[in-house]
């Protein structure tokens, strides 16, 4: 009973901040309310008995995507009323499309499909039983396939983010005496011979 | 599970990764400026992992790593031709980057790291592995197409061709994600035996299947999902243009079997009529969109939607006679492709793209066996016998007719005449017009060669296409 109470509080919570990530005007908010979004599904995962997954998410999410998410939002200057311009005028035609979108897939994947009926409730462990062990087991022996491929796709990220942001070194207009003591004459003289003007 | 034989199946692959990242130590490590070490070594990775695979074929079909790995025909098959292509790209590429001073060793990494992912795709066997492997190819294509950063139509390319392809991968991960809930599993073989259990959730199953299909789609260039492929085309730098268009399709082709076939065979009637839309729909609109286009790679793009179409009709024949003809037509699809960027690269100049149309004006003045070439692989792109672009749209369109949907195969022949137009058009500015100027042809021994070979090959095998349809039969006929 209890445990059916937090869980739809949580629930709750995670709806009304989704919908409050896309509703609110200041991106700033938007972003910390998918932070509460976060730690809602993240208490839901603890509810399952997934420990590690919600831990994960909390500190990888909340604590490092969400917070570089705030720093581009404040760095980047989005004007807003240019985003906004024109927001009138297309609101009846995607209002009528966004209906028309979800009553067709209101029917099709609506009631029937998705009862809770063939789900079989979660399975408590001892105490003793570590979450993490279990992934760590999973991750290395039946998907270590994927596993290794998601490997590789951050490092072509890591790859593609140099390859497309390193630029070569600036050349500054630094001093350097040690050369240019030892500069000559003909460095930097150049003495040419032409014919003096002639008069036509 | 046996690890000694699961790494030993999954062999190319293997080598493919661990030579990649010590070629990304090598080339930061390199001194040469021109790049020569990089591009060597990673011609060389490509052709140890195309001998690998064929050292390996066995003819059979065997599963590795929990069901998630397949070696089959098909995946061999595919694995070489991808390899091939790819040297074949590379080869051009290089010439590319020598020619207009961006020699840069992130093009060869990122291309290998490509080459990677169209593998996962090719032997992926679970539905997780097809949509990683999809990520690692198109993450790499995305970087490669930015990478010229004082290009602007290249940044707006890339900037397109990410958000529209992440949008396509969305897309289908949520049809994966749908299926994965009626079914219950994400092993191809499982979920086929599934689907054609459950009959009762079909609407559920053919509403996953629609996002499956769009995702598909996008991959390919299909007709309504081809909105990147003309700017991407456009915009990109030819080098990755040529990438792009030749060897990511044939994966693509390899995604399509696994899903559609390998996986959603239960589902064959309604994901037949799905691809009969999508192939009219890119027959018409390429073929009659490219005609009005003045841009080479613009034209090439339009093209490429075109031969979609006609790559869909093998698809959806349903039967592996026509799969093996969809096969056929990708591999010669992809060497016509790479043929025809070739002679783009090995017209441009340091600044000069020769991507427009009147610049191939008169390229019989200038270099009669070049125009020669060029003519070669526009015939075999129209369809004119006995070239190779010929047989591939025989070998489709007889599987077509006899599946019994004359009217679809003489609706394909109706596009592919209008489509005629646009590629003899190509022979007309060659041949009978004057050059607007006579800058000789300025290329590497080995582009002249390699870009010949090209060309002859689409004539030879053309004149001999038993031969490479015997080994697409072979792949696919279980």
């Amino acid at each position: 009973m209890i445990v059916q109470a937090i869980f739809y509080i949580f629930a709750g919570l995670l709806i009304f901040s989704a919908s409050m990530v896309i509703t609110v005007r200041n991106p700033v908010f938007a972003a910390l309310f998918l932070v509460l979004s976060f730690f809602s599904s993240a208490a839901i995962w603890l509810m399952l008995e997934a420990e590690f997954l919600a831990i994960a998410l909390v500190l990888v999410y909340v604590g490092a995507v969400m917070v570089l998410f705030l720093f581009v939002i404040m760095m980047l200057d989005i004007n807003l009323t240019r985003l906004r311009e024109g927001f009138a005028s297309y609101l009846p035609l995607g209002i009528v499309v966004a209906l028309l979108m979800m009553i067709a897939m209101g029917l099709v994947v609506g009631s029937g499909y998705f009862r809770t009926e063939g789900v079989s409730p979660v399975v408590s462990h001892a105490p003793d039983y570590s979450n993490t062990t279990e992934l760590g087991k999973a991750l290395y022996t039946l998907y270590l396939y994927p596993f290794e491929i998601a490997g590789a796709i951050l490092l072509v990220a890591i790859i593609a983010a140099i390859a497309l942001t390193m630029r070569k070194p600036r050349s500054t207009k630094t001093q350097q005496p040690a050369l240019q003591v030892q500069v000559k004459k003909e460095d930097r003289l150049k003495i040419i011979k032409m014919q003096s003007e002639q008069q036509q | 599970m046996n690890w000694s034989t699961d790494i030993m199946l999954a062999l190319p692959e293997v080598i493919l990764l661990a030579s990649a990242c010590a070629l990304l130590v090598i080339d930061t490590f390199s001194k040469d400026s021109g790049r020569n070490i990089t591009y060597g070594l990673a011609q060389l990775i490509l052709i140890v992992a195309a001998s690998v695979a064929i050292y390996l074929y066995t003819g059979e079909t065997s599963y590795a790593f929990g069901k998630t790995f397949v070696s089959d025909p098909m995946s061999t098959m595919l694995k070489v031709v991808v390899c091939i292509i790819s040297l074949i790209v590379f080869l051009y590429s290089h010439e590319y980057l020598k020619k207009h001073e961006w020699m840069q060793g992130e093009y060869f990494v990122l291309g290998l790291f490509a080459v990677l992912g169209m593998m996962v795709m090719i032997s992926a066997y679970s539905l997780l592995t097809v949509y990683l492997g999809l990520e690692l190819l198109s993450l790499s294509l995305y970087a490669m197409v930015a990478m010229r950063k004082e290009s602007q139509a290249a940044s707006e390319a890339a900037m397109k061709y990410f958000v529209l392809g992440s949008m396509a991968s969305g897309m289908l991960l949520y049809g994966i994600s749908i299926l994965y809930g009626v079914t219950g599993t994400l092993e191809l073989n499982q979920l086929s035996h599934m689907l054609a259990v459950q009959t009762e959730q079909n609407i559920l199953l053919v509403f996953g299947l629609v996002f499956i299909i769009v995702g598909i789609a996008f991959k390919l260039g299909a007709v309504p999902f081809h909105m990147w492929i003309p700017d991407v085309y456009q915009g990109a730098p030819t080098a990755v243009t040529l990438f792009i268009s030749s060897a990511p399709k044939i994966a693509a082709f390899a995604m399509a079997i696994r899903l559609l076939v390998d996986g959603m065979q239960p589902l064959l009637i309604d994901w037949q009529q799905m691809l009969v839309i999508l192939a009219i729909l890119s027959m018409a609109a390429g073929n009659i969109i490219a005609i009005s286009q003045t841009n080479l790679k613009r034209m090439l793009a339009y093209s490429t939607i075109a031969h979609v179409g006609f790559l869909l009709l093998g698809i959806l024949s349903g039967t592996e006679a026509g799969y093996a003809a969809a096969m056929f037509y990708v591999i010669t699809y992809a060497l016509m492709s790479a043929g025809a960027f070739g002679v783009i690269i090995l017209l441009s100049r340091k600044g000069f793209e020769s991507d427009n149309l009147n610049d191939i004006k008169g390229l019989s003045d200038k270099s009669p066996w070049f125009a020669f070439i060029m003519l070669i692989l526009m015939f075999s792109m129209t369809g004119v016998p006995p070239f190779l672009g010929f047989w591939a749209k025989w070998f489709v369109l007889k599987e077509i007719v006899d599946m019994g949907y004359v009217w679809l195969a003489a609706l394909a022949v109706v596009f592919a005449i209008i489509g005629a137009y646009y590629y003899l058009r190509i022979v007309k500015l060659m041949y009978f017009d004057k050059a607007e100027n006579m800058t000789a042809i300025k290329a590497s021994r080995q582009m002249r060669l390699a870009l010949s070979i090209n060309g002859l090959a689409l004539l030879v095998i053309g004149l001999m296409p038993g031969f490479l349809m015997t080994l697409c039969l072979a792949a696919l006929i279980k």
